[in-house]
C-alpha cells in the first residue's frame, strides 16, 4: 500500500467502523433517542441546521484559536522565564501546578461574574488558562536541558545570550513546544465549550448543545459533540503541519 | 602562543571549595600542538574553559599572544567530545556557524568555498547537504572539526574529540588533524585519555598531576618529519609512551597514597582509586 493512500485509508476505515459499531449497539439494545442517539439519527440535525452548526463551529473555532496563540505567547514567555532562571523556576512551579490542579469548571462562573457580560473575551480567556500550562513546562524544560556544550560553542566565539537563543536554544525547543502545543489543542478547545456550556450566551457550539438539552433534542446535542470532535481534529493536524514546517527536522529517517 | 601562569581555580560545592588546579604554569609555543593528560577528574576541562575565556581562574593569568585572556575571543576555535552539530541545520550550514558569529573578511562565497574545501579535506565530500542524523559518529566529528577551524583560529581547543570513536576512526582522524594542520598553521591545545594520541599528534605533552593539578610533566615528542602511524612503533616512542604511562600512574598515586607508583613498566601497573570524576 502506498503512503498516501493508507494515511487516508486508515483512519477513514476507523471512523466508519466505530461508527457501524455505535450504530449496532444503539440498534441491538434498542435504546431510546433519549438515551442514547445513533449516526443515523444525527444526519436529519446536521441537514436540518447545517446554517446554524456552520455559524457556530465558526465562533467556537476563533474563540479556540485566539485562546491557543495567547496560550502560545504567554506560555512560551513563562517557559522562557522558567528555562533560563533558576530562581524564576523554583518559585514558579507550585504555583503553576497549583494553579492547573483547579478544575476550570469551577473558575468559569468566576470569570463570568468578574467580566460580566464580556463573553467573547471571557471564553478566549477560559481556553487559555487551560491550555497554557503544558506549553510553559516543554518550554521551560527544553531550555533548561539544552547541553552546556550547545551554548558553549557559540559562547567560546563571544556571541550574545540572545544570539545562543535565537540560534541555538529556540530551534533546539520546538519538537517539546510542538508536542506541547497538541496537547494544548484539545485543552483549549474544552476549555471554549466549558465557557459556551456552563456560562451560555447564545454563541458557539457550547450553546447550541444547550438549546439541544433544554429542548430535549438529544440528538442534536450528540450531533454538536460530532462537530466539536470534527473541528479538533482539524486544528490538531493544523498544529501537525506547522510542526513539520518547523521541526521536520526532527523526524528521523524510518 | 598560550601561556598560563601560576593559575589556581577551584569549585564550589556543598561540601565547600574543590580546588582543581593548583598554581598550574605552562607555555605552548605559537603553531605548536600540545596535548594534555592526566588522570580523570584532574581539571583538564577546567583548563580548556580558561584557555577559551569562557571562565576566569580564581587565581593566575591566562594569556593568548600578549594578551591577557578576560573574556572569549572570536579568534579561538573549539570541539568536544560531543560533536554539537545543530540537527536542524544541513552539514554545510553547521560548519559556517562561526562566521554567523564571528565578523570575518571572507564574503559568502568564498566561505562557502572554504567550507566544501574543508569537508573535502576531512573526507565528506558529497555530504554538505546532508543532515547530521545522517551521518554516523565519526563522521560527525569530522564536520565538527571543519566547523572549529572554519573562521580561521589561531587557537584551536580540542576537549577530547576522538575519545568516543571507534579505534580505527580515531586513528583516521589523528592522520586528518595532521592534513589540517599541513594546511594552515594554529597553536592547538588537545585535551586527551589516549597517550599514543597524545604523542602522535603534539609536539609537547604535558602530565598534569592529580587534583589540585599542576604541570608535573613536560614531554618535548621530537618526531620530525611528516608522522605515520607506523612512528608509534619504534623504540622511541615506545619508550615515550612507557615514561608518559609512568607519570600518569604518579599522578593517580598522588591524590589516595597507595603504594608508590611501580617504576618497573614490565609490572602490573600501580592504580591509585580515581577521584569523582569533574571533567
Amino acid at each position: 500500500m502506498s503512503d498516501g493512500l493508507r494515511k487516508f485509508l486508515a483512519p477513514t476505515v476507523f471512523i466508519i467502523g466505530i461508527i457501524a459499531l455505535w450504530e449496532w449497539a444503539v440498534w441491538y439494545n434498542d435504546l431510546p433517542d433519549f438515551r442514547m442517539a445513533s449516526p443515523s439519527d444525527l444526519i436529519p440535525r446536521f441537514v436540518q441546521f447545517w446554517d446554524l452548526f456552520l455559524i457556530k463551529s465558526w465562533e467556537t473555532l476563533w474563540r479556540t484559536v485566539v485562546g491557543l496563540g495567547l496560550a502560545v505567547v504567554v506560555g512560551t514567555l513563562i517557559g522562557m522565564i522558567m528555562g533560563f532562571s533558576r530562581f524564576a523556576r523554583e518559585g514558579l512551579y507550585p504555583i503553576l501546578v497549583g494553579f492547573n490542579a483547579i478544575p476550570k469548571a469551577t473558575v468559569v462562573p468566576i470569570v463570568a461574574l468578574i467580566f460580566v457580560g464580556q463573553h467573547d473575551f471571557n471564553t478566549v480567556l477560559i481556553a487559555f488558562m487551560i491550555s497554557f500550562f503544558p506549553i510553559a513546562v516543554s518550554v521551560s524544560i527544553g531550555l533548561s536541558t539544552l547541553e552546556p556544550e550547545y551554548r558553549d560553542i557559540l559562547r567560546s566565539l563571544g556571541a550574545s545570550n540572545f544570539t545562543i537563543f535565537w540560534k541555538i536554544a529556540l530551534p533546539k525547543t520546538l519538537p517539546e513546544f510542538f508536542g506541547a502545543l497538541k496537547v494544548a489543542v484539545t485543552l483549549a478547545f474544552i476549555g471554549t465549550n466549558l465557557m459556551e456550556i456552563v456560562s451560555p450566551h447564545g454563541r458557539g457550539l457550547g450553546d447550541l448543545f444547550d438549546s439541544g438539552r433544554i429542548s430535549g433534542d438529544y440528538p442534536l446535542m450528540f450531533a454538536v459533540l460530532l462537530a466539536l470532535a470534527a473541528l479538533g481534529i482539524l486544528l490538531f493536524y493544523v498544529v501537525v503541519a506547522l510542526e513539520r514546517i518547523f521541526a521536520g527536522w526532527a523526524e528521523r529517517p524510518q | 602562543m598560550i601561556e598560563l601562569r601560576e593559575v589556581s581555580h577551584a569549585y564550589t560545592t556543598k561540601a565547600g571549595p574543590l580546588p582543581v588546579l593548583d598554581n598550574l604554569s605552562l607555555q605552548i609555543p605559537e603553531n605548536s600542538f600540545c596535548a594534555v593528560v592526566g588522570p580523570s577528574g584532574c581539571g583538564k576541562s577546567t583548563l580548556t574553559r580558561l584557555v577559551s575565556g569562557l571562565m576566569r581562574p580564581d587565581e593566575g593569568q591566562v594569556w593568548l599572544h600578549s594578551e591577557l585572556v578576560s573574556s572569549p575571543r572570536p579568534t579561538v576555535g573549539m570541539a568536544f567530545q560531543n560533536p554539537v552539530l545543530l540537527e536542524w541545520r544541513t552539514i554545510l550550514q553547521n560548519v559556517l556557524l562561526p562566521l554567523e558569529i564571528v565578523r570575518s573578511p571572507m564574503s559568502k562565497a568564498e566561505a562557502t568555498q572554504r567550507a566544501h574545501h574543508l569537508l573535502d579535506l576531512v573526507g565528506l565530500t558529497g555530504f554538505a547537504d546532508k543532515r547530521p542524523s545522517e551521518l554516523s559518529g565519526g563522521m560527525r566529528q569530522r564536520a565538527s572539526l571543519c566547523r572549529s577551524i572554519i573562521h580561521k583560529p589561531d587557537v584551536l581547543i580540542l576537549d577530547e574529540p576522538f575519545g568516543a570513536l571507534d579505534a580505527f576512526t580515531r586513528e583516521d582522524l589523528w592522520c586528518t588533524m595532521h592534513d589540517l594542520r599541513a594546511e594552515e598553521p594554529f597553536t592547538c591545545l588537545l585535551i586527551t585519555h589516549d597517550l599514543r594520541e597524545s604523542v602522535f599528534l603534539s609536539d609537547q605533552v604535558i602530565v598534569l598531576s592529580g587534583r589540585p593539578a599542576h604541570a608535573q610533566y613536560v614531554l618535548e615528542v621530537d618526531i620530525p618529519g611528516k608522522r605515520t602511524l607506523e612512528d608509534l612503533y619504534t623504540p622511541k616512542a615506545v619508550e615515550m609512551l612507557a615514561e608518559l604511562r609512568r607519570q600518569i600512574q604518579l599522578a593517580q598515586g598522588r591524590t589516595a597514597p597507595e603504594p608508590a607508583a611501580n617504576p618497573a613498566p614490565a609490572a602490573a601497573p600501580v592504580r591509585g582509586p580515581i577521584p569523582g570524576a569533574m571533567g
